[in-house]
């Protein structure tokens, strides 16, 4: 289920403004890369190249090469929507969709998408996924209620099940733990480290414990001053990111000398 | 509350001791209450008294007669007839302009939310402001100019009614949805998005769906600015003694022109006309009912 991402000299472009500069990076298999980095650097950005999401943003482009498992994501005659069934995305705030129920939320991908699905599958993939997203327990007895009905980490929980009940390979995290409380971002952390027994993870996080708590590789993205592009600085197992990084930038920014 | 007295303020620091509201700021709120209040208050009364004077003078001839019968062998002083056949007829040409402005201003405001870009869409977005301002006697004219053109100058029909009604109306419908496609935030768009969802499903199963209850209600409020409109109906489509249920041929009775010529006959026409301004009110009003409902219905539940 899980596959690996290959980045190469990708950049990015907001209509003439270049966003992110030459990223070369891989993406481990059943592993959590965690992007860190200053504000604005383009950690987000980039993440969302790796599932086509920044194409939403009207002139925004990339070029060079992004691979899943040796297939160009940005190939010709590559379908966004096809890509985006493979690379599931979370985002920063909760957003399940208010007109929905709880269940629904969960089978978004399927109904949205016009597909048929017997009651029993339904029941079954729901469930699944609940459980997968450790909220099975908490919802189990008002599966119709509003997915707004949450609380904001529920809410978020229940985005993840609905990102991997469309059985992704990829799964992005886009900050998916800066609007929660440190309970519930600590239901997710642990909920993440279990999702990469199948998934294949790759979070934004602004807090570095967070990175170093759940990731096991992590990427340094840095900017040189407003109006400038963002660099991968660099990319090294989590362990030696937060102990011995190669660059002093990183070191810097780790130990808190930014700016 | 307890409040300090000057013995306790003097006790603590000058940085600490909080002030009560200064009596400047106290008036200002005063006085910007009072201004609220009376506007709302100026504003209710034509709203009261109109609605007064329609109910009181309408009374009178409203009857299920008046509901259920037409105009055919009513003559002079006679109190028998009544307004089935404008009734009827507002409805057809109405609900013929809704047909026409609905799915045009639906779909040209999902173009200027969710693709238009550059100077198309802000050229379109110009023409429908200009659209709005368009006099709804204008509308009729160009209707009738447009009809007599391709079918000749005797050619009268509900659909040049309807026709110059959705002129004025797909302005509105366009204006509403427009500002209701906006309200939906962009998360869902994305999260639909991040599913694999293509733009089209997301369009209508998330943004037209989380929508529809303001999409419906700013629909109403344009059906609302149409139905009584008098003058381009009176240019297209005149004035009927009796029934004509089709609408693609011939004169039709409608409600605002039938109040307009019964007024201009004097007499017992002019308690005809006050009858028919109180089932136009009452048609309108129970729309609005059966909109609140749909959008009470499918109003999404944000629980934040």
């Amino acid at each position: 289920m899980s596959k690996r991402i290959d980045v190469k000299d990708l950049n990015v472009y907001y209509g003439d403004f270049l966003a992110v500069e030459g990223v070369t990076m891989a993406i481990e298999p059943r592993q959590v890369t965690a992007l860190i980095g200053p504000s604005g650097c383009g950690k987000s950005t980039f993440l969302r190249t790796l599932n086509r999401m920044h194409e939403v943003i009207p002139g925004a482009r990339v070029s060079g090469k992004a691979m899943i498992d040796g297939t160009d994501l940005y190939g010709t005659g590559v379908d966004p929507v096809a890509v985006r069934r493979h690379v599931g995305m979370v985002f920063q705030r909760p957003n399940p969709f208010p007109t929905m129920s709880i269940a629904d939320n969960v089978l978004a991908g399927v109904k949205l998408n016009n597909k048929r699905i017997s009651k029993s599958d339904a029941a079954e993939v729901v469930e699944h996924s609940l459980r997968g997203a450790n909220l099975w327990n908490e919802v189990k007895d008002r599966l119709d209620r509003p997915g707004s009905s949450l609380s904001g980490g529920q809410q978020q929980r229940l985005c993840i099940a609905r990102a991997i009940a469309v059985q992704p390979e990829v799964l992005l995290m886009d900050e998916p733990c800066s609007a929660l409380d440190p309970i519930s971002t600590l239901a997710i952390e642990d909920l993440i480290n279990e999702l990469k027994n199948q998934f294949t993870i790759v979070i934004v996080t602004h807090n570095m414990q967070q990175a170093a708590r759940v990731s096991d590789r992590t990427a340094f993205f840095n900017i040189a001053g407003t109006g400038k592009p963002g660099k991968l600085i660099e990319i090294d197992d989590t362990a030696t990111i937060f102990s011995t990084p190669s660059n002093p930038a990183t070191e810097d920014y780790i130990s808190g000398r930014f700016g | 509350m307890a409040v300090s007295t000057s013995q306790d303020v003097a006790a603590v620091p000058a940085a600490l001791a909080f002030p009560p509201v200064s009596a400047g700021r106290r008036f200002v709120d005063r006085f910007a209450r009072s201004i609220i209040a009376i506007a709302f208050a100026v504003a209710l009364i034509p709203l009261i008294s109109l609605l007064w004077i329609v109910i009181s003078r309408g009374v009178k001839m409203f009857s299920w007669d008046f509901l259920s019968t037409d105009m055919v062998g009513v003559f002079g002083d006679m109190t028998s007839g009544g307004a089935v056949h404008a009734i009827v007829g507002t409805l057809l040409i109405t609900g013929a302009a809704v047909l026409i402005s609905v799915p045009l201003g639906l779909l040209t405001a999902i173009y200027l939310v969710e693709y238009g870009r550059g100077p198309l869409a802000r050229a379109i977005t110009f023409l429908v402001d200009v659209m709005t301002g368009i006099p709804s006697i204008v509308a009729g004219l160009f209707a009738f100019a447009l009809f007599v053109l391709i079918f000749g100058p005797a050619y009268r029909a509900g659909l040049m009614g309807a026709v110059a009604l959705s002129v004025l109306m797909t302005p509105v419908v366009v204006r509403s949805v427009e500002e209701m496609l906006r309200l939906v935030p962009n998360e869902l768009r994305e999260a639909s998005y991040a599913l694999g969802v293509p733009k089209w499903l997301t369009i209508i199963k998330v943004v037209l769906r989380t929508s529809v209850a303001g999409i419906v209600t700013g629909i109403m409020l344009s059906i609302a600015r149409v139905i009584g409109e008098t003058a381009p109906l009176l240019i297209t489509v005149g004035m009927m003694t009796r029934m004509n249920t089709n609408i693609f041929d011939g004169r039709m009775a409608t409600l605002p022109v039938f109040a307009y010529t019964e007024y201009s006959k004097g007499g017992v026409g002019i308690d005809r006309a006050w009858a028919a301004a109180l089932t136009l009110i009452i048609i309108v009003m129970g729309l609005n009912l059966i909109a609140r409902l749909i959008a009470r219905k499918f109003s999404p539940k944000f629980n934040r």
